[in-house]
Formats: structure tokens, C-alpha cells, sequence
């Protein structure tokens, strides 16, 4: 049981992130393309040097740019699966697999073959082992790198999108392997990943990276109850407003509306928070609504989704640059409403139905 | 077979005629050739001598490609440094320099008075003029064929399995041996083969700094040079020969090499 630290400032690609990781944590890091999340995986793996920057995992320092230490890829026990297995396609399953015993670890020829055994055993791929890679589906070969960077015994797990681009019946098995192995051997891991079943079955916390910074990080319950970045939000499929509290506690943006709903014990007057509702609670009027006390705020039709039984509305751009908000709402009532892009409509939120937490 | 799909018909046209400038000479040969004095033609004792000195010196000359070849072609490919960029051109030169220069060239080199010959001929050995001065010619013309073409395969196959093979633990040594090396197997047979057939050729290089001596440095190319003044017949036989030589090189070795994604041969 290893946690990891880390420290990394990479001056050429605007990274700059302080985190940590702890023993036997999965930790998912999520964020736009071009981020950051990659650089900081190659920082852990050692294939990167930081300009600046720090990597502990356990008691050992592999990266030190004060000191000057610079482990190598092979000796810091950094496994890593990427979105393509690269599989060696000259040598068969087993031989792949028993790559990291057998070159790393040095275990001999018959050792090595048995932890290839059990390490495709442990991933259900056991009935492969004679194949080659190029006989191999997509998600046979994921199996096969999974039990390969595992039979290496690392200390940290660096899993960069290892299941975008497979099906969902096959991505959702693997998941169920990943979740397995990861949880029995109490390995520290981090996930790069852009799907939210990911997050929720897999991630202990929650990274969340934009423009290479750390815009907010938590439980994984946490940043998806209540985000508080954009992108968190986004990825949690809730909507999201920034402001500052002002004195009757409402949040007021700073484009002039203001939003009221339940204010959590830890905003004070005059901060900067985030109010965050679902898509399920926003109605949406041709015609300003009158009366109940409600939140009701003038935007301008996107685009439409149909999502199951109900319709997505999502509206244009907030005036500070924020993700457009979104309805959603029943096919009778946008049938009725004859909603199309460019439209001028009111949506409207009561207050019990929005809550307010602080800002990144 | 594969059909492409929209290729212009007049194409064929120019496509056909370059088909035929280079087959029809070989045509020619064929035809001139006298074949009821074929065999004797090729079986004199001193064709048979340059054949022999040609087969090993270009076998050795491609041994010493590769040795030296594959680790210029991988630091050529992996290392982006300003010092890599700046030497490649230098080091691939001989790819397009007319190889009578290049045979000056070594001779200013490797020659008794040369820059490095001098001390090597004061410690009892020289090279030029001798069979070593026609392994070092060949080598040098064709050093840089093996070059580009392991080069170009290790660009291809790129970096990815290496650092994958990195996080599984293996040294770098290891990485080398068990994935970089095999990954470039293709590559590396098509380039032996193309350092082959150009060492089997070399002509210019050879006769300046090796020079024509029956049995030590006159390998085909240079008696075919020799038998065309004296004994046209024979020239033609031996050409004939050379040909056929080349051909079961790259069709046997070459073209199961050379076919996509072909990992075998090997």
C-alpha cells in the first residue's frame, strides 16, 4: 500500500498541479482535451521532467527537480495503460504478459509463465494466452495490457482513457475487472477518463483539470453532487452559475441576474459561489411566468436533444462565458412549446430546487 | 490484387514506355548472350574467382551495414538533438555522391599517406588495394541504403512499445533486444537486402581505392569492366550472371521482406 505525491510545473505545455494520492485511492482525473491530464501521467511516468516539481510514491522520491533526482521509467514501478493496448505484436498473449516478470523482475522462464497464468486468469482472458495480438478484438487486447501492467506489480496504476473507443458491453466488463483487481490489491491508481460511469464505479476522488490547473477536486460523490468548475458540472450533467453571495443571501451574476435558492452553512456574504440545479427542474416558458417566487432568467435556444422520454434544451452561452444552461423537459410540453434554435424563452427554477456552495 | 479506383487511362502510357526502358536492356543482354558458351563463358577460372570475392566481400560489407547501420538508423530516428539533425545529411552524403569520389575519398582516408592511413600503415597494416579496401568501399556506399531504410521502419513503428516496455521494468538494453530490434525486422531485411544488391554492384568506390587485382580486388562488376575489351561474349555471359544474382537476392529475400506487414523471413 503506496500513496503518491506529486508537484509538477511543465513550463512548455501551461501545466502546473499539486495533488496526492492516497494508498490504495483511485483517483479519476477529468478535464477538457488538452488540459493537461497526459503531460501530468508522463510526469509520473517518469517520461517527462518538470521543470519544476516533486513525485513521491511510498518513501520513494522518483522525481525531484531540487535535488536533481530523476528515476527512470523502468525503475519508479509505474504501470501504464493507454487507450491502445500496444500489445508487442511479435511475442503471443502470455509472452506479453510476462514481459514485466520476466524482463523486469528478472523471475525466470517458468516463474514468469505462471504469473502470466494468473494475471490473464484475473482478468478473464485465461483462454487467450496462445494467441497473438493481431488475433485479437479491441477488447481481448485491453484485457490482455490490463493483466500485462499488472504482472509487472507497480506501485500506482496510470490508466490514460484505457476504455474510450471499445463498445459498451465490452468497456463495461472491463470496468467490472479494472474494479476488481483494483479493489483486492489495494493499488493506488490514476484514471484519466471522460465518462462518468468511470468516475462512478471506479474513482474513490476526483481531479479536476482545466488549462493546467486543479480547478476543483474532491469525493467523487462530492464533485458530482455538487461541482463547482464548469467542467465538473458539465461532466456531472447539472447545471451551473457562478457569482458572489450578496446580502440577502441570494447569488448575483455578474451579467445582473440573480439566483435564490438553499444556502449551503459554509458560503458567507460576499463570496464568490456557484448555484447548481438539474436539468429536470428548469420549466421553460414562451412568455415571462408571473407570481410563485421563482427564478426566471431570459436565454436564447441552442440546440435540441432528445434524451430518452424527455427533450434537452440547451441554451446559448452564459454572458460570462460559462456552458449554456439546460432543460429538460417532456415531449408534450415541448411539442406544445414548438421550440427551435435561435428562439428567445424564459427558464425558470424554483428556489428549493437550486443550491448554493462555494466557488472554485 | 487491388483495383484503384480512379486512375487517369493516359497514365499507362508513360508509366508502360519506363516500364520498358528498364526492362528492354535487360532483354537485350538476354539475347546477346551466346548460349551454347554459356556455361564455359562463366566457368572460367577467373570469373569464378571474382564471383566468389564479390559474393563475400558484399556478405561481409552487409554484415558490417547492419552492425553499424541499425544503431545509426535508431539514433538517427529516436534523438531530435540539433547535433543528430545537422550530422543525418552528412552521414546519408554517399547516398548521392558519384562513388569514384567517394573511392578518392576513402583513399585520402584510409590510403598509406591518408589522414588516418598514415598511423595505421605505421602499425603494419594497410587497406588499400587489398580485399579489407574493398569491404570498406562497398560499406561505404551502402551504409546509407540500410540507413534510410531502417530509419524510415523505426519512424514508423515509433516510440510507444519501447516506453510501454520501459513501465513493464526493462532496462533499456532489455527493451532493445526484446521489442525495438524485432519491431524493426522488416525494415532491417529490406535494408540488408538493398545494401546487398548495391554492395554486390559497387564499381566506381572499389576500383579507385581497391584497385584491380585477380583474386584479392577485383570482384564481378570490375571483370565483366576487364572481359569487355578483351572477350565481349564472356562480358555479356558474366552480366547476364550478375543479373541473376541481384534478381534471386531481392525476389528470395527481398520481396517477403518487403511485403506490408510481412514480420517473417527472419
Amino acid at each position: 500500500m503506496t500513496g503518491v505525491e506529486v508537484r509538477a510545473v511543465v513550463q512548455g505545455r501551461g501545466l502546473d498541479v499539486e495533488f496526492g494520492v492516497a494508498a490504495g485511492e483511485v483517483l479519476a482525473v477529468l478535464g477538457p482535451n488538452g488540459a493537461g491530464k497526459s503531460t501530468m501521467m508522463h510526469v509520473l511516468a517518469g517520461l517527462v521532467r518538470p521543470d519544476a516539481g516533486r513525485v513521491v510514491v511510498g518513501d520513494r522520491v522518483l522525481t525531484d527537480t531540487v535535488s536533481g533526482v530523476m528515476v527512470a521509467t523502468y525503475a519508479r514501478r509505474v504501470g501504464l495503460l493507454l487507450q491502445d493496448p500496444l500489445l508487442f505484436p511479435h511475442l503471443d498473449v502470455a509472452t506479453n504478459v510476462a514481459f514485466g516478470p520476466r524482463s523486469g523482475k528478472h523471475l525466470g522462464r517458468k516463474d514468469s509463465r505462471a504469473a502470466a497464468r494468473r494475471w490473464l486468469d484475473e482478468v478473464d482472458a485465461g483462454d487467450l494466452a496462445e494467441k497473438m495480438p493481431r488475433q485479437l478484438s479491441g477488447g481481448q487486447a485491453q484485457r490482455v495490457a490490463l493483466a500485462r501492467a499488472l504482472a509487472a506489480d507497480p506501485d500506482v496504476l496510470l490508466l490514460d482513457e484505457p476504455l474510450t473507443g471499445l463498445d459498451v458491453a465490452v468497456a463495461s466488463s472491463i470496468r467490472k475487472v479494472l474494479r476488481r483487481v483494483l479493489a483486492r490489491d489495494g493499488r493506488s491508481a490514476v484514471l484519466v477518463t471522460h465518462d462518468l460511469l468511470d468516475v462512478v464505479t471506479l474513482a474513490d476522488r476526483v481531479l479536476v483539470l482545466e488549462s493546467g490547473r486543479v480547478v476543483e477536486s474532491g469525493t467523487a460523490a462530492e464533485v458530482l453532487s455538487k461541482p463547482r468548475s464548469f467542467f465538473g458540472a458539465r461532466f456531472a450533467g447539472v447545471n451551473l452559475v457562478a457569482g458572489r453571495v450578496g446580502a440577502d443571501g441570494s447569488l448575483a451574476t455578474s451579467w445582473g441576474t440573480t439566483w435564490h435558492g438553499i444556502l449551503g452553512d459554509d458560503v458567507g456574504t460576499g463570496d464568490s459561489a456557484v448555484a447548481v440545479f438539474a436539468p429536470s427542474t428548469v420549466a421553460v416558458h414562451r412568455d415571462k411566468p408571473h407570481g410563485s417566487p421563482r427564478n426566471t432568467v431570459e436565454v436564447v435556444v441552442a440546440e435540441l436533444d432528445s434524451r430518452g422520454p424527455a427533450i434537452r434544451v440547451r441554451a446559448d452561452e452564459q454572458p460570462d462565458g460559462a456552458p449554456g444552461l439546460a432543460a429538460d423537459i417532456t415531449v408534450e410540453s415541448a411539442t406544445d412549446l414548438r421550440l427551435a434554435p435561435g428562439e428567445c424563452v424564459y427558464f425558470a427554477v424554483k428556489s428549493q430546487e437550486i443550491t448554493v456552495h462555494p466557488g472554485p | 490484387m487491388t483495383r484503384s479506383a480512379g486512375l487517369p487511362r493516359w497514365l499507362y502510357l508513360p508509366a508502360t514506355v519506363g516500364a520498358i526502358f528498364v526492362v528492354l536492356p535487360l532483354v537485350a543482354v538476354a539475347v546477346k548472350v551466346d548460349w551454347s558458351q554459356f556455361w564455359s563463358l562463366i566457368s572460367s577460372q577467373s570469373s569464378v574467382t571474382a564471383l566468389e570475392l564479390s559474393l563475400r566481400t558484399a556478405a561481409i560489407s552487409t554484415v558490417l551495414c547492419i552492425a553499424l547501420g541499425v544503431p545509426m538508423a535508431l539514433v538517427l530516428a529516436r534523438n531530435d538533438s540539433r547535433w543528430v539533425r545537422w550530422t543525418r545529411p552528412l552521414i546519408l552524403l554517399p547516398l548521392v555522391l558519384p562513388p569514384v569520389v567517394g573511392g578518392i575519398a576513402l583513399l585520402y582516408a584510409f590510403g598509406r599517406l591518408g589522414l588516418l592511413g598514415r598511423y595505421l600503415d605505421a602499425g603494419g597494416i594497410q587497406i588499400a588495394f587489398t580485399t579489407s579496401a574493398v569491404v570498406l568501399a562497398q560499406t561505404f556506399v551502402s551504409l546509407p541504403f540500410l540507413v534510410i531504410a531502417i530509419e524510415g521502419a523505426a519512424r514508423t513503428a515509433g516510440a510507444d512499445y519501447d516506453v510501454v516496455a520501459a513501465t513493464l521494468g526493462a532496462r533499456p538494453t532489455t527493451v532493445w533486444w526484446r521489442v525495438s530490434l524485432p519491431l524493426l525486422a522488416p525494415g532491417l531485411a529490406s535494408g540488408a537486402v538493398l545494401a546487398f544488391a548495391r554492395s554486390l554492384g559497387e564499381f566506381g568506390a572499389t576500383l579507385t581505392f581497391a584497385g584491380s587485382r585477380e583474386g584479392v580486388t577485383r570482384t564481378l562488376p570490375l571483370e565483366i569492366y576487364l572481359q569487355r575489351e578483351s572477350d565481349a561474349d564472356a562480358a555479356v555471359a558474366l552480366s547476364l550472371l550478375l543479373v541473376v544474382v541481384a534478381a534471386v537476392v531481392v525476389i528470395g529475400v527481398g520481396s517477403r521482406a518487403l511485403k506490408p506487414g510481412g514480420s517473417g523471413g527472419w
